[in-house]
């Protein structure tokens, strides 16, 4: 199995690094709703840098590709599910509490028109 | 001097063969381990998510420049790691003992340094309970809970990999490694780099929730 040379090496910790300077120096900067977009984006670069390159997944078969994704891919599922649960509660709890039936309220095409 | 043939376990055919097994089973352990820390993410997302405001107030108090610092350190510890799996695949097994070595003293400065921010955060009353800091709302200490759990499940990671790879320097000075055989070497940095990218997350979600604020 052929992998990355020291100058390889050399240049991805240097990547790193920068990257950490990146994260930091724009996390004093208000980019309103995308600080935390840009935080986890960096994260990700920087965890794709050690999985290839450092990790040598870059230089892995498709087996142990396999099992690499399987980590995240489970996480992404179990936090998706989580969300999809815990970032409806209320609008589900909402329902339930204001629903009324259709006779007492009839659905109209244009909400706050004819109510 | 190692020797393939006594490195190789009987159950495997021929050496490629063993270290893909090994391989395939340090990428299996580190699936679990992404789960193990992904409940601790996901709890995290949660609160985070229901509390933002108070998230972020606490997120003021870490200590910035201790993690900063800490990040670069494990960056690096990651860097000398892969050049000691680098120096083991070249058969050079001083500069394999060296780097090792350097990683190892990396991550116990990583221990130091966490111990010290400790020490800080104590004094600044940000452990969660009766004695919590009264100015900061009551939901900060759902993420000062999250912080001593992921940053101390994190430090028993760090602790694991200064044994693992304080017997890998151990068993390099007695001249067990080659290009032949240098399988532990490989799949111990595997867990290493793990380690190093747990951190990588870690850092902007405990440190750097606005900042600029």
């Amino acid at each position: 199995m052929t992998t990355a040379s020291k100058k390889t090496y050399l240049f991805v910790w240097l990547a790193l690094l920068a990257f950490l300077a990146l994260t930091w120096g724009l996390a004093n900067v208000n980019l309103g709703p995308f600080n935390n977009v840009v935080a986890l984006c960096i994260s990700i670069a920087k965890m794709t840098l050690v999985v290839l390159v450092f990790m040598h997944g870059r230089w892995e078969k498709a087996l142990t590709w396999i099992f690499i994704a399987a980590g995240a891919i489970w996480f992404l599922i179990m936090v998706d599910l989580t969300l999809s649960d815990y970032l409806t509660r209320k609008d589900v709890t909402n329902a339930r509490t204001t629903w009324k039936h259709p006779e007492q309220n009839p659905p109209t095409l244009m909400p706050g028109k004819g109510d | 001097m190692a020797d393939a043939h006594l490195a190789l376990q009987e159950q495997f055919e021929e050496m490629p063969q063993q270290k893909e097994a090994a391989t395939l089973g340090m990428w299996a352990f580190l699936a679990t381990e992404v789960l193990f820390f992904g409940g601790l993410f996901l709890s995290y997302i949660i609160y985070r998510t229901n509390y933002p405001h108070a998230f972020a107030e606490a997120s003021h108090h870490t200590v910035v420049m201790f993690g900063t610092l800490n990040t670069a350190i494990l960056l690096t510890s990651s860097f000398t790691m892969a050049l000691a799996v680098h120096a083991a695949r070249e058969n050079n097994t001083k500069w394999l003992f060296r780097f090792l070595l350097v990683t190892i003293v990396l991550a116990l400065a990583f221990l130091a340094v966490k111990g010290l921010e400790y020490r800080e955060d104590l004094r600044e009353h940000l452990w969660p309970g009766p004695q919590f800091r009264p100015d900061l709302p009551p939901q900060a200490q759902i993420f000062w809970i999250l912080y001593w759990i992921m940053t101390g499940v994190h430090a028993v990671h760090v602790t694991v990999g200064v044994g693992l790879l304080s017997r890998m320097a151990w068993m390099a000075s007695r001249r067990k490694f080659s290009d032949a055989y240098y399988t532990p070497i490989e799949i111990s940095g595997l867990y290493w780099h793990f380690v190093d990218i747990i951190w990588i997350f870690l850092y902007p979600l405990l440190y750097l929730i606005q900042r600029y604020s």
